[in-house]
């Protein structure tokens, strides 16, 4: 599985290099074992590897290796918005305006295109403007109130969410973007953002690639870099880190500019594979990005969690979620079982943990 | 990720996005097909405006923000009010109570007349018959087919969801379907439910049903390719929305199956998937005539004392069936989005 080969960086030789691990460091040195199990995601992947067998066992279409890829896909695109996600929890805040920023920054690309009949890379363009712009807003805004950012990602979300409709319905007058697949340069962005590719008669998605590598370079970041201690730091403890010279505010806003980042990209693949995009897309998606990263060993009061914790979050909620349906459960009941499997999930990571770090 | 070495980058960053995105514009980047150029200006509904004094109207509706069914009705409402010189006060909550309230409040406005939607009769009643009691002329659509009399309103235009459903049911016997998954995007939606109760009521053969998050296209693809990689014996994908169905079309060649597809409501890319075949047929309720007629009958009302139905019978706006015999000519209507 690929899960696993992502782990094996993160796990073996660097984690001496997070404060977190540092915080029990002082003890007695204990067996690697031990140490593995202290790791924040792998209580997660034990549990991704019981749903794993779980459905595979109860159900039969499960096991084809096209299953594999359809459950991927979802995950893929509910964790590559995950992963900033996860960094800023990690930093100590929450954006609940992460899952209508995807909405915004396609709505953004998909209107300005259309609507100036440009080649369509210039909405890419002025997307990613705008998705870091709303992104450093957030930040900046937390930072000069000093709010919550609980409340003041509420306030962005409820406002992108009224925008996303407004604006569309002023330039469109429907509710959704005019379609841009006939346009200049749409083919070539949907190579890009949206395309797949066939291995051993599967088809593979590229998001799938693209989440891999981005969960690689954000655990480079958090493990590797200067940019990684500040994460930890501000996020365990923002006074302290002050204290010893980090610098709190850029590394907030940097964070939240990352969010808008992953927004835009997931925001592109949106608009590139289905060329429209409904303007009240993306509502609640907020939430499952946090349940990605929790269930991947984050901690909600931040200072700890690693990036490949979401992923492994975001493919047991993807496994969970088409697992369900291959398992040709009653659907009425469907939200009723996404939910008991998550609890279980994320207490199976519980347990782990607590038997970890126990002496 | 932003860079760790940036000490005061932001401002530079974003002047110099900003200037490459200009550039990007002013150098002539033009898409030379689609866009706004491309698409014509197809003309608007213009027609005379009557000379009747100013009244005001309020059409109260169980919308939720954002979808498009309603967004029709809404525009066919708006050319009601505007060639019969009414002003029109437009409100919609899903919550019903919270859709009570705004009935209140067009009564407490002194509007001309009231249209409202009975997605939920039994929390409408009371509101409804103040507002009779308070002289409003109230006239129903959309849903409360077998409600709008007993609430003693003046007349209903519209079609339950349920005969929706059912007519679907029927068309999928004549196509020879034998087994229907419907996909409901939003759990827990009464009209949606409806629809999909109507379809298992006609249809023959078997109905499945498929939940899927509506606010996620990603998911929702690989939701409806899940379902069709578990079950290969189904033949017929119902989708309750328009954007749902273009989805499907995605998720049916993922999932290698040979299911076709067929949904409730259109829009324009709709239009363009039946004619290229990748969708069969889709059943249309007209939601314009509906916002249109339930406008149109409280100006007759009050100017000329007319009203449809006697008060005994609906005006029934549909089923409307669209496939490839008929979308030339509904094309054109779809992409002003007015179907």
């Amino acid at each position: 599985m690929t899960v696993t080969q992502a782990t094996a960086p993160a796990t073996s030789p660097s984690s001496p290099a997070s404060p977190a691990a540092q915080r029990d460091g002082r003890t007695a040195q204990r067996s690697l074992g031990r140490r593995l199990l202290a790791r924040p995601e792998v209580g997660a992947l034990i549990a991704a590897v019981g749903v794993y067998v779980f459905f595979f066992a109860a159900a039969p279409a499960f096991r084809e290796a096209s299953a594999l890829s359809t459950v991927l896909y979802q995950a893929s695109v509910m964790g590559i918005m995950a992963l900033p996600v996860a960094l800023l929890m990690i930093g100590g805040e929450f954006d609940l305006s992460a899952g209508v920023a995807v909405t915004t920054s396609a709505l953004t690309a998909a209107i300005l295109s259309f609507q100036l009949s440009v080649n369509v890379w210039t909405g890419v363009v002025v997307a990613l403007v705008v998705s870091l712009a709303v992104g450093a807003f957030n930040g900046w805004l937390l930072i000069k109130t000093g709010l919550p950012s609980f409340l003041v990602t509420l306030g962005s979300f409820l406002v992108l969410q009224g925008a996303n409709l407004a604006v569309t319905k002023i330039f469109t007058s429907n509710v959704a973007s005019d379609s841009i697949s006939d346009m200049d340069g749409f083919d070539q962005a949907k190579t890009i953002f949206a395309s797949e590719f066939s291995v051993g008669g599967v088809n593979v998605k590229i998001t799938i690639i693209y989440w891999l590598v981005f969960a690689a370079a954000a655990t480079w970041l958090l493990l590797r870099t200067k940019f990684g201690n500040w994460i930890f730091a501000v996020g365990g403890n923002k006074d302290s880190a002050r204290a010893v010279g980090v610098p709190v505010n850029l590394t907030k806003i940097a964070l939240f500019m990352g969010v808008g980042a992953g927004a835009w990209f997931v925001g592109m693949h949106l608009l590139f594979s289905f060329n429209t995009v409904q303007s009240g897309e993306g509502v609640g998606n907020e939430f499952l990005y946090i349940i990605a990263a929790v269930i991947g060993g984050c901690l909600l009061t931040g200072g700890y969690g690693s990036a490949i914790g979401p992923v492994i979050g975001a493919f047991i909620f993807g496994m969970v979620s088409q697992g369900i349906v291959y398992a040709n459960w009653n659907p009425d009941w469907f939200k009723a079982f996404l939910g008991v499997m998550l609890l279980v999930a994320a207490l199976v990571n519980l347990w782990v943990r607590r038997t970890a770090t126990r002496r | 990720m932003d860079r760790t070495s940036r000490r005061r980058p932001r401002r530079y960053a974003a002047i110099a996005a900003a200037t490459a995105a200009a550039a990007l514009l002013a150098a002539g980047c033009s898409s030379s097909s689609g866009g706004k150029q491309a698409e014509e200006d197809s003309g608007t509904t213009s027609a005379g405006k009557a000379s009747t004094p100013r009244m005001t109207v309020a059409l109260v509706t169980h919308q939720a923000p954002g979808d498009t069914f309603w967004d029709i009705v809404r525009k066919g409402a708006q050319a009601a009010a505007a060639k019969d010189n009414i002003k029109l006060v437009y409100s919609s909550d899903p919550n019903a109570g919270n859709q009570a309230n705004l009935v209140q409040n067009a009564i407490d406005q002194k509007v001309d007349g009231i249209a409202v939607t009975l997605a939920k009769p039994d929390a409408m009643k009371d509101v409804v018959a103040k507002a009779e009691k308070a002289g409003i002329p109230v006239v129903g659509l959309n849903s409360g087919l077998s409600d709008w009399k007993k609430l003693g309103m003046l007349e209903f235009f519209g079609q339950d969801e349920t005969v929706a459903g059912e007519a679907f049911g029927k068309k999928l016997n004549e196509v020879g379907a034998k087994k229907a998954v419907c996909v409901i995007q939003e759990q827990g939606n009464v009209g949606l439910t409806q629809r999909c109760a109507g379809v298992k009521k006609t249809f023959d053969g078997t109905t499945e049903t498929l939940y899927v998050n509506g606010t996620d296209m990603p998911s929702v693809k690989s939701t409806i390719t899940a379902k069709l990689k578990q079950d290969s014996s189904i033949d017929y994908v119902v989708a309750l929305g328009a954007p749902y169905a273009l989805t499907a079309v995605q998720s049916v060649s993922d999932a290698g199956s040979k299911a076709k597809i067929a949904t409730f409501d259109l829009n324009k890319d709709l239009t363009s998937a039946i004619k290229k075949g990748d969708i069969q047929f889709a059943v249309d309720q007209q939601p314009y005539l509906q916002g249109y007629l339930a406008v149109d009958s409280l100006w007759l009302y009050k100017n000329n004392g007319n009203y449809s139905g006697g008060g005994e019978q609906p005006v029934l706006t549909g089923p409307a069936f669209v496939d490839s015999s008929n979308v030339d000519t509904i094309a054109k209507f779809a992409a002003k989005g007015t179907r």
